[in-house]
């Protein structure tokens, strides 16, 4: 437990803030769902969001990508601010912010066209590539950083949809980090996946945090305390404690957080 | 023991149970036998009566084309009925021998008595049509032609008419006994009648046909598809994707739901209003109809459209707009791809209905008699199911077969029109399983 506080504190040094939410509150109609959130993540690692269900993790992380603005209802107070950039600036375009950010979902949920096509849209609607060479070395990038290269290299023309799940979810991180974002977004990655699929996507997850800043919701603390560095724990729309992954599982310093990941509530 | 034999033994609760069971699923059964029998009854009674309209009893007459008779620089003014008199008196003469004498009726009424009343104007349109037959003199001039028989020769020979000596009886013993002696010595002979599929509408039921009516309904639906698909598809994205929440949109959602519960004939008389007088539009015109017919389409487009919209995975939108697309190239190149087969088999069905529509048709004028098959969406046409109810409305015996034949065809291609529709969402919906 000392070792990993003591690589925190080394690495601390040059970890630049890479998101930093100050008071961030949002609500759908008279539901708060997140009240009034300050947290920051820093650059190239692993920051993990745990709580129970509805505790507003997942509004939380749809709120850094601004995938709210979907949703008619919902109402965003406060600020986001992705390095130097305030994300909910009237000038920001949505399209732009969200090529630096990419996300993952819950679900697997490539696009019913090839394994090529399903990894080059990003880069093709964000005109990053301009003929068929760069596309097709951006698609082979992508797939080997999301360790599906090997696996899918004599197969780009068939669909993305008749990989396995465990794939089909790899092949999400290789489109979601086809744009070279700076974040990407996981929202509970490996809730429809075996635990061998997991594994995968957990090793992955160390790999690419070298390049790209994770978050990433999850509801199993074990995956939690395996794949992260600093862990946030929600309840009830609140941030109620944010520090090293070791800490806060074996050192809690708010009783709800210990009462959560010794299992007495949750 | 006994928990074991409360299995093994059903209680009698269970059996009265199973049996009502067995009754439920006999009337699923039976009503679906009730439907298979209604249908098959009507197929089968309008295939019996469409029959006799698929061929044509047609006599062989050598026609003399002389000059005096026909003018080759003006064959429309021709003597056209003089010269199938002569025909047919000719062709008497040459049967004499396997005639009986005392059936061979005057000179004057025998072509009258064998031919169809619009053989002089097959004959006059045929040689038209081949203009080098004319200007030739003897036997040069002399070409043999098939002429339809007159109506009621030709319903007695497939057995729908029966000689009597009444006083206006259609046909004479007589003529019936010389017309079975021209079929043994075949100068009378039954032949597929062809002009039924390429012909246009006619007075005389020998010379009518559908192909005016399907081209002015092909037109119709063509400029209905045009109108009511990219309409139609539009608004369900709009309220799908686009449409602020709130009590305007949902009363233009019910308006447009409710419309689709408005009878056609209501869309007919709009049409009369606004694009006949207000409009001034060409009346009669497949343009109109096809207009009308694309008001009483377009909320079913509408809705199908809609709830095939609303069908799509949400993680699939999410997933392009999260890439950073912009929500019109998550819409086309994602959410509208995946509702396509929905949107393709609600607007088909709804093209369907406005196939066999007739009520809007009547009040736009797209029921005339008409002798041509319509050129062009501007030029004045009928729709087939207005031309059956024409024909279904006609005196003469020949029409009712042909107006049987018209619904077997519109059926026909109301079967085809629903197979495409299942076949293509069959097929698309392979490529997007997932």
């Amino acid at each position: 437990m000392t070792q990993t506080q003591t690589t925190a504190t080394t690495e601390g040094a040059d970890n630049e803030i890479c998101l930093e939410a100050r008071n961030l509150s949002v609500r759908y109609g008279k539901v708060q769902a997140v009240k009034d959130i300050s947290l920051v993540v820093r650059a190239r690692q692993v920051t993990a969001l745990i709580g129970p269900s509805g505790c507003g993790k997942s509004t939380f992380l749809r709120a850094i990508n601004r995938m709210n603005d979907l949703i008619p209802t919902c109402v965003v107070q406060g600020s986001v601010r992705l390095g130097e950039t305030e994300i909910y600036d009237p000038a920001v375009e949505v399209e732009a912010l969200r090529a630096r950010i990419g996300m993952v979902f819950q679900k697997p949920n490539p696009f019913a066209t090839s394994i090529y096509n399903n990894v080059a849209y990003g880069p093709r609607v964000q005109g990053l590539v301009r003929h068929r060479r760069e596309t097709d070395e951006r698609v082979e990038k992508s797939l080997r950083r999301a360790g599906l290269w090997d696996e899918v290299k004599d197969r780009l023309k068939e669909s993305g949809t008749s990989l396995s799940g465990g794939q089909q979810q790899r092949l999400c991180i290789a489109r979601a980090i086809a744009a070279d974002p700076e974040v990407v977004l996981m929202d509970e990655p490996c809730s429809a996946l075996d635990p061998i699929a997991t594994a995968r996507i957990e090793d992955l997850m160390d790999e690419l945090r070298a390049r790209y800043t994770i978050v990433i919701v999850t509801h199993s603390m074990q995956q939690a305390a395996r794949v992260s560095k600093r862990t946030a724990f929600f309840l009830l729309g609140e941030l109620v404690e944010e520090g090293a992954t070791g800490e806060v599982f074996t050192n809690p310093q708010d009783e709800r957080t210990l009462n959560y990941v010794t299992g007495r509530m949750g | 023991m006994s928990g074991l034999l409360d299995l093994v033994k059903p209680r009698r609760s269970l059996s009265r149970r199973k049996r009502a069971d067995r009754l439920f699923a006999a009337c699923g059964a039976g009503a679906v036998f009730l439907v298979v029998l209604w249908i098959g009854f009507l197929f089968a009674s309008l295939l019996v009566r469409a029959l006799p309209a698929m061929t044509a009893y047609e006599i062989a007459l050598t026609v003399q084309l002389e000059p005096e008779q026909i003018p080759p620089d003006n064959p429309r003014r021709g003597n056209w009925r003089g010269v199938l008199a002569q025909a047919v008196a000719d062709l008497l003469n040459a049967e004499a021998q396997t005639l009986d004498a005392e059936l061979i009726p005057s000179e004057r009424v025998a072509a009258k008595l064998l031919l169809s009343k619009g053989a002089a104007a097959e004959l006059r349109s045929l040689v038209i049509k081949n203009p080098s037959w004319l200007g030739k003199t003897g036997t040069e001039s002399a070409r043999t032609v098939f002429l339809p028989v007159s109506d009621s020769l030709d319903q007695y020979a497939k057995g729908l008419l029966v000689p009597s000596t009444q006083d206006g009886a259609l046909v004479s013993p007589k003529t019936a006994e010389l017309f079975d002696q021209l079929r043994q010595a075949g100068v009378v002979q039954r032949k597929f009648a062809w002009r039924f599929f390429v012909r246009a509408d006619s007075r005389f039921p020998a010379l009518a046909g559908i192909a005016g009516a399907v081209k002015g309904s092909l037109l119709a639906i063509m400029v209905c598809l045009f109108l009511s698909f990219p309409v139609g598809v539009a608004a369900a994205v709009w309220f799908e994707d686009f449409a602020p929440e709130g009590r305007r949109t949902d009363l233009f959602r019910i308006n447009v739901y409710n419309l689709a519960a408005v009878p056609s004939i209501i869309f007919g008389l709009l049409g009369l209003a606004v694009f006949l007088n207000f409009f001034s539009m060409p009346r009669g015109a497949p343009l109109v109809g096809g207009m009308v017919l694309a008001l009483m389409t377009l909320p079913t487009v509408i809705v199908v459209s809609a709830s095939a919209l609303r069908a799509v995975p949400s993680n699939l939108r999410e997933a392009a707009l999260a890439l950073g697309a912009s929500r019109q190239e998550a819409i086309l190149h994602h959410v509208l791809p995946y509702a396509l087969p929905g949107i393709l088999t609600g607007t088909i069905i709804g093209l369907a209905r406005a196939f066999g529509e007739t009520a809007p048709l009547l009040l736009i004028g797209m029921t005339a008699f008409l002798t041509s098959v319509p050129e062009g969406i501007s030029s004045p046409a009928t729709a087939l199911p207005a031309q059956i109810f024409l024909w279904a409305d006609q005196p003469e015996r020949g029409f009712a077969a042909r107006a049987s034949a018209a619904i077997v065809a519109l059926l026909i291609v109301l079967t085809l029109v629903n197979l495409a529709a299942i076949l293509l969402r069959e097929k698309m919906e392979k490529g997007r399983s997932r």
